[in-house]
């Protein structure tokens, strides 16, 4: 990463687009707290981002499902905050419904299609009410059918005021989703500006050969 | 070369009668190598993940440490745990040396490294492998040792067995503490130990025959039901 001075605020969907190796995934990590920066500072509303751990979630590109059903997924961030039965229980239905995985709540999770799992990753967050999803290329490796149904779920968090910050080199995902774009290129912040923007009329020599199909890397 | 021809239908002649006395033996053997595996596993488990994923500033040295004690010569440990018990150590108000949980003691003390040295390093592998999902899901290093356990519970089997491997086959600690007694301290290996003593090797052969036929069974019995739980994922089970 260089030189890079970036605000996100709150509200909407930004997503970070760049070619691969960019840096959208380790500026997503460090937002997250799971890395720290050897230089500059991160920052949550003017405080140490270590006090937002608990006011983020995270989507991975391959989500690790525990060695336990769907149910007992999607309970276990709020097990380790030491939430009571009553309200794991109630917020349990509440995402599997959301996420569209009460069918397979007593399934083990380990045995779910991609996407399906994707989902479970997804209803693990929205149990913890997170102000910020953090979502690293979260349909990379997903067919058209649950790369929608994986959107379907982004959209709900976006609509329950949810601050949605997702990765993708997917033009049309971007295109699709982006309230504002981050572009990126080797390490740089490019552009940042809002999708349509962006789109019509982006500003930066590598931003416009991105969507032109000519940068790759 | 007698002896070993001897000792084939020797062996099959006191597994097939299932002499009460080998039924004894036997049955101590079981109950001294399992109860000290599962104190080890009580102990060794969490303390391997521990010292897996706890950072601290001794860390190194007892890793080295635990690294050393896999090779604890089970006499040595007998010696001192013979005189931590005996009337003049300071245990010895117990009463329990030369009786069965005196064994159970020092062979737990021989087992628990081994758990504990292969549970830190399958730990370490997955938490590879986990980290930053669990640090993600808000858990810190130590409030992912109880989940890691869990999700390396199918491979933490293994680690248990090998501890259980080197308890059945044990001799020289147990004999220490132990004593040998006829009818109440005495197990495979050291009836084995002491048929050798008197020159029957046939059947000191033959008891040996007999131990590995019995680890055969355990270590079977356990695979069986570990493949049993990774078929079906243990579906049912309530994860911690």
């Amino acid at each position: 990463m260089q030189d890079v001075n970036l605000t996100i605020t709150a509200g909407g969907k930004t997503v970070l687009l760049g070619p691969n190796g960019a840096g959208k995934s380790l500026i997503m990590r460090l937002c997250h707290g799971l890395l720290a920066p050897t230089a500059g500072r991160i920052t949550w509303a003017g405080g140490p981002i270590a006090w937002a751990r608990d006011r983020q979630a995270m989507v991975f590109q391959r989500p690790i499902m525990l060695r336990r059903s769907v149910a007992e997924n999607i309970e276990y961030p709020l097990s380790l905050r030491g939430f009571g039965r009553g309200l794991r229980r109630q917020r349990l239905r509440e995402a599997l419904q959301m996420a569209g995985l009460t069918n397979h709540a007593n399934l083990p999770a380990r045995l779910l299609s991609g996407g399906e799992q994707q989902r479970v990753a997804l209803a693990r967050a929205w149990v913890i009410r997170p102000e910020v999803l953090l979502l690293d290329e979260p349909t990379a490796n997903l067919d058209p059918t649950a790369t929608g149904a994986v959107e379907q779920v982004i959209e709900e968090f976006a609509q329950a005021g949810v601050k949605i910050i997702m990765t993708t080199h997917d033009l049309s995902e971007a295109r699709r989703l982006a309230d504002e774009i981050v572009f990126m290129h080797r390490g740089c912040v490019a552009e940042h500006q809002p999708a349509r923007q962006f789109f019509g009329a982006p500003q930066s020599r590598e931003g416009k050969a991105f969507l032109a199909g000519q940068l790759s890397w | 070369m007698s002896d070993i021809t001897q000792a084939f239908p020797l062996a099959a002649r006191l597994l097939l009668q299932f002499d009460p006395l080998l039924r004894e033996i036997i049955g101590l053997s079981l109950a001294v190598s399992l109860t000290a595996v599962v104190l080890a596993a009580i102990v060794g488990l969490p303390l391997g993940a521990g010292l897996a994923l706890l950072r601290f500033p001794t860390r190194n040295f007892f890793i080295v440490l635990n690294n050393t004690l896999l090779g604890l010569p089970p006499v040595v440990v007998g010696l001192v745990v013979y005189l931590l018990l005996s009337r003049s150590g300071p245990f010895g108000f117990l009463g329990l040396l030369f009786t069965p949980a005196a064994m159970v003691l020092a062979q737990c003390v021989l087992v628990t490294p081994i758990i504990m040295a292969l549970t830190r390093q399958q730990i370490e592998d997955l938490w590879l492998e986990y980290a930053e999902q669990l640090q993600s899901m808000g858990a810190s290093r130590l409030l992912a040792i109880p989940t890691l356990l869990w999700e390396g519970r199918h491979s933490l089997m293994t680690c248990v067995l090998a501890g259980f491997g080197r308890a059945i086959g044990e001799v020289g600690a147990i004999i220490i503490v132990g004593g040998n007694i006829d009818h109440y301290t005495r197990t495979m290996t050291t009836a084995i130990a002491l048929e050798t003593s008197k020159g029957n090797l046939a059947l000191a052969l033959a008891l040996g025959f007999v131990l590995i036929t019995l680890s055969m069974v355990v270590n079977g019995t356990v695979y069986g039901l570990k493949e049993h739980a990774l078929r079906h994922d243990l579906s049912g089970i309530t994860a911690p």
